[in-house]
């Protein structure tokens, strides 16, 4: 799993520039799926079939995109001007490293003004980012023939481990969730299962849930669990939020269909898999919210994977709370049947 | 009409069954065809003179409410809100919450104990808890589970002359005529849908709107009214007793030109007291409807409702019925339309 | 001409009819097939081999909705659309059937809210202001047409100058592939009339015409795009990260046929296109956008170069042998 989490936290595939990582991603389920392929919009789809004939479907989905940057301006010096792509804090960004998805994958720094420079009430204040620039160290270098408006950065965080089962990452949200999806193909290929499953990796979450909404469209699942992350419990936040190691979180709430949400919460009491519960009045703000309402609709469920200091290049967590969401699904799957009328009627 | 039934029962988002098993048991008898769907819309269909076009009327069965989302060691509940409630109206409200309907009240830190500073602003849910009466998280855990729904604790009562007090008239008056109108024979095969999740983002109704696949339809509502004091005439949005509001936009829909003229001179012709809502403001419904699939001819008429979203609304029953007279003679007349 | 005639007519969000009578009849003898969808888009389709092409350039401007008539005859609003609050003031408004009003407001010295603001159409009452106008009629920003050289000044280039880039590429279309042209409808209000013209053609490949903000005015935000760079090529704005293989044929077609070309990341502001990619399962889509200063304005600024570069390229892209 360690190796599994470094590997896909790795790639980098900023929204809308995930066919740079689709290959590798299909990789990962090709072994233990029937068919894989990818879509329109570059969602990645692997299929595990049961062999019983008009079985029903499930869907389990992560999104594989994550947050960015988007050169908008080029300098006559060969400075970057940048915006994001997808919700990034930009107190993370000065002293940041990046890599430009230029020509070639250059590696670059978002410079700041050194503290010697700056004025009194400038030092208590946050950089905007449009007063950032991206620094690649051309020097004498014509930085507008090798990178163009429009080419992709990536944020650098390699995968750290910390004590215990703890590790550290960029893109942990949602590559966690991936890892997750890859365990649970791998487990269910020992397991006879009674439906077909499709695991979706989908794209552009992070601006918006577009792939879920094309791929719920397509594949018309008759039912649906999203994966995605959660927030930790940090020293300056403890409400809504879930203290590591404490499983996976199972959602209830207007997105969830009840008895998804009850079936998953029996499934892991039985099987002794550590789940927590959490609430959310309206939209969860994850994929699940497009999945519940594709087409006539889906039964849709929600299970997250708890991650301190979400959207930064150092998302946090504890790699067993993964293993409880693969476990969770895992067991989930293996015991639907292809009766789904009667439980999931409300 | 069923509108005292309707509105004394609790339907938060998510969690509509009570109402739509109300409503199915009351109209059973008249629907050609009935079903639920995954998200919860109770649909009946019922056959028209003609099978020509397809026609969809909709009123949602949810209303605004809570969500537990934690339970304190003291054994007091934590919540969150479920659709668009003014956080002013909540404090010191009584609720049911979760399926045994648990009594609940909502409090706050009392105002003795608050800081001058605190008094000025407006309170926050994430201050206020539900107390059950509940000595310690294990004894709260015993009647409550995380997820439970609690809804306000409002008797329906009339006041003076045709003017009614209840909570959730949003929408449960557009339910209470929605079930008169299915006994009447409409023009064309209608569909009369019963939408769970209108409050939190017209969710009901895009999945119905997609699984029926109308030629038109309408929403029937409740929407803002706010001719009371202190407001000035230019910003009523609607007037109580002025009658059924026919929308020509709002923030989610623009309605047709010819539809909504319709409805507006045909009630008039009619005498059924009508207005137009004097603002583009809200969303309902319909928003949902016409961007369905290639597109869908939509409208809404709705009653004027003050108070919408708080533990008690204040409406006009000849209101109501102008509504329903509204409704009824698009469902007789649809083929002027389409 | 044509770009003139298009700015002229008034067609406020959820109320195209007029100007969708104007394309209508400018498209009708180039095309196979004319109709009005239940949204009111307009779709031309134009019948060919190939690839089944949506081209969407939405016709509707931003404008006013009349919300109460009081009993001086003053009339109270709300706005259709992205309109700047700030800008407001004394701007000149035209009603669909003539009538002409001046925005003002309530003098309390305050920040300025549509809430107290008022339209005066220079009625003596309630009764006549009612003869003119009724609660619910929509209003459009007057802004008069002038070009000089190749520079057009007027109100509602975003989007006639897309509407009329696209009666243009349709006049040269050959049959190399299968081209709905569509006007869409209630585009500043939310993307509403794309969304389901998309559903309904469900074509392969998709390209939304638009305006786009331009950076070369004195402080503002960087962006590479200049009036008169030619046509710019989307990459991405608020509701679509282009199709990178669309892209990047845009660029390799303007190259080829030496049409100027820039590249534009738009950070605020959403077009047709975010609705048409997620539309069903999906459709790979792209944008070609005109460089345009002061959108929203009576007095919007565009190139007929530019214009015309981004006609070149569209007529190259609906010949390109996919």
């Amino acid at each position: 799993m360690r190796q599994l989490l470094e590997a896909l936290s790795s790639l980098r595939g900023v929204s809308g520039f995930e066919y740079r990582i689709t290959d590798k991603v299909l990789e990962y389920f090709k072994p233990y799926a029937d068919e894989v392929y990818t879509d329109t919009l570059n969602n990645v789809i692997a299929v595990k079939r049961c062999g019983i004939k008009n079985a029903p479907s499930i869907m389990i989905e992560a999104h594989m995109d994550e947050i960015g940057l988007m050169v908008t301006s080029i300098d006559e010096d060969g400075f970057l001007s940048f915006v994001n792509i997808g919700g990034i804090d930009t107190s993370i960004l000065p002293g940041c490293e990046v890599i430009v998805h230029g020509k070639k994958d250059f590696p670059g720094v978002i410079g700041a003004k050194p503290p010697h420079l700056q004025s009194r009430n400038e030092a208590d204040k946050r950089v905007k980012m449009k007063d950032m620039r991206i620094d690649l160290g051309f020097l004498g270098e014509s930085a507008s023939e090798l990178v163009s408006v429009g080419d992709a950065v990536t944020l650098c965080g390699e995968f750290t481990p910390l004590l215990g089962t703890i590790v550290s990452a960029k893109t942990m949200d949602d590559r966690a969730s991936v890892a997750a999806l890859v365990k649970t193909f791998e487990a269910l290929s020992h397991i006879k299962t009674e439906v077909d499953v499709y695991a979706v990796l989908a794209v552009c979450e992070e601006v918006g849930s577009r792939g879920a909404k094309t791929a719920g469209f397509s594949i018309k699942p008759d039912m649906a669990i999203a994966v995605d992350v959660t927030h930790g419990i940090t020293p300056d936040n403890s409400k809504n939020a879930f203290e590591l190691g404490s499983g996976t979180a199972i959602s209830k709430g207007p997105n969830i269909h009840p008895a998804m949400s009850k079936r998953l919460i029996d499934t892991a009491k039985r099987a002794n898999i550590k789940y927590t519960v959490e609430v959310e009045g309206g939209d969860t703000g994850t994929d699940a919210w497009e999945l519940q309402v594709a087409g006539v609709g889906v039964p849709t469920a929600l299970l997250s994977i708890p991650l301190r200091y979400m959207h930064t290049t150092v998302e946090t967590l504890d790699i067993n709370d993964v293993y409880a969401t693969s476990d969770l699904l895992t067991h989930f799957i293996a015991g639907l049947d292809s009766d789904l009328e009667g439980w999931l009627c409300i | 009409m069923y509108l005292k039934e309707l509105c004394e029962m609790d339907g938060v988002s998510g969690n509509e069954t009570p109402v739509r098993k109300f409503i199915k048991e009351n109209i059973r008898e008249y629907a050609d065809e009935i079903f639920t769907d995954s998200i919860g819309n109770l649909i009946a269909k019922r056959k028209g003179e003609s099978s020509e076009k397809k026609v969809m009327i909709d009123a949602h069965t949810d209303e605004v409410g809570f969500i537990i989302s934690g339970i304190t060691e003291k054994g007091f509940l934590e919540f969150k809100t479920v659709g668009g409630i003014d956080t002013r109206v909540v404090v010191s409200k009584r609720v049911r919450i979760g399926k045994d309907s648990v009594n609940g009240v909502i409090g706050m830190k009392a105002i003795h104990l608050q800081k001058k500073s605190e008094r000025e602003i407006a309170p926050k849910i994430s201050d206020m808890y539900i107390d059950i009466g509940a000595n310690s998280k294990e004894e709260a855990e015993r009647y409550i589970e995380l997820g439970d729904y609690a809804a306000f604790n409002t008797k329906y009562q009339e006041m003076s002359g045709k003017i009614i007090k209840a909570k959730a008239i949003d929408d449960r008056a557009g339910c209470a005529v929605l079930m008169e109108l299915i006994k009447i024979k409409p023009v064309y095969d209608t569909y009369f849908c019963f939408t769970a999740q209108e409050e939190v983002g017209l969710r009901g109704a895009k999945t119905a709107a997609y699984a029926i696949e109308p030629d038109i339809a309408l929403a029937v509502e409740a929407t803002t009214c706010s001719d009371v004091g202190g407001v000035k005439e230019k910003d009523y949005v609607t007037k109580l007793g002025s009658g059924a509001a026919v929308s020509f936009a709002d923030n989610r829909t623009i309605v047709g030109r010819d539809f909504c003229q319709w409805l507006y001179e045909k009630s008039q012709k009619a005498k059924i007291p009508v207005q137009y809502k004097a603002a583009i403001a809200g969303g309902n419904n319909a928003g949902a409807i016409h961007l369905s699939k290639k597109g869908v001819k939509t409208a809404s008429v709705s009653v004027p409702c003050r108070y919408i979203h708080s533990p008690c609304s204040i409406a006009d029953m000849g209101d109501i019925e102008a509504v329903k007279n509204v409704a009824e003679l698009f469902l007789l007349c649809t083929n002027e339309l389409v | 001409m044509l770009l003139e005639r298009l700015t002229k007519c008034a067609a406020p969000s959820g109320r195209e009819s007029a100007l969708c009578d104007i394309l209508k009849a400018e498209s009708e003898k180039f095309a196979d097939e004319v109709y009005t969808d239940a949204l009111g888009n307009l779709i031309v389709h134009k019948k060919g081999n190939g690839k089944k092409i949506m081209l969407a350039a939405h016709c509707d401007e931003i404008g006013v909705a009349v919300t109460f008539i009081d009993k001086n005859g003053y009339l109270r609003f709300s706005s259709v659309g992205g309109v700047y609050v700030k800008r407001l003031l004394n701007r000149r408004v035209v009603f669909e059937n003539g009538v002409c009003g001046v925005i003002d407001t309530e003098n309390d010295n305050k920040e300025l809210k549509i809430s107290k603001m008022f339209i005066d159409i220079g009625a003596e009452n309630e009764k006549e202001a009612k003869e003119l106008v009724s609660i619910g009629d929509m209003a459009v920003f007057d802004g008069a047409y002038i070009q000089q050289d190749d520079i057009v000044i007027s109100k509602a280039l975003d989007n006639r100058a897309g509407c009329y880039a696209l009666i243009r590429t349709l006049q040269q279309a050959g049959d190399k592939n299968d081209l709905y042209f569509c006007f869409t409808v209630q585009e500043e209000v939310g993307l509403r009339g794309a969304r389901t013209a998309a559903y309904e053609i469900e074509p392969d490949i998709a390209l939304a015409v638009d305006v786009t903000d331009t950076g070369d005015v004195p402080g503002c935000d960087k962006m590479e795009v200049k009036l008169g760079g030619g046509a710019a090529i989307k990459v991405m704005d608020r509701s679509i990260i282009c199709d990178a293989g669309i892209r990047s044929l845009l660029i390799e077609l303007a190259k080829q046929s030496k049409i100027p070309y820039q590249l534009e990341v738009m950070c605020d502001g959403g077009t047709d296109a975010g609705v048409i990619h997620t539309t069903r399962s999906g459709v790979r889509t792209g944008g070609i956008s005109i460089p345009t200063r002061y959108i929203h304005s009576p007095s919007e600024m565009a190139s007929l170069k530019d214009i015309d570069a981004c006609i070149d390229l569209l007529c190259k892209f609906c010949s390109y042998d996919f």
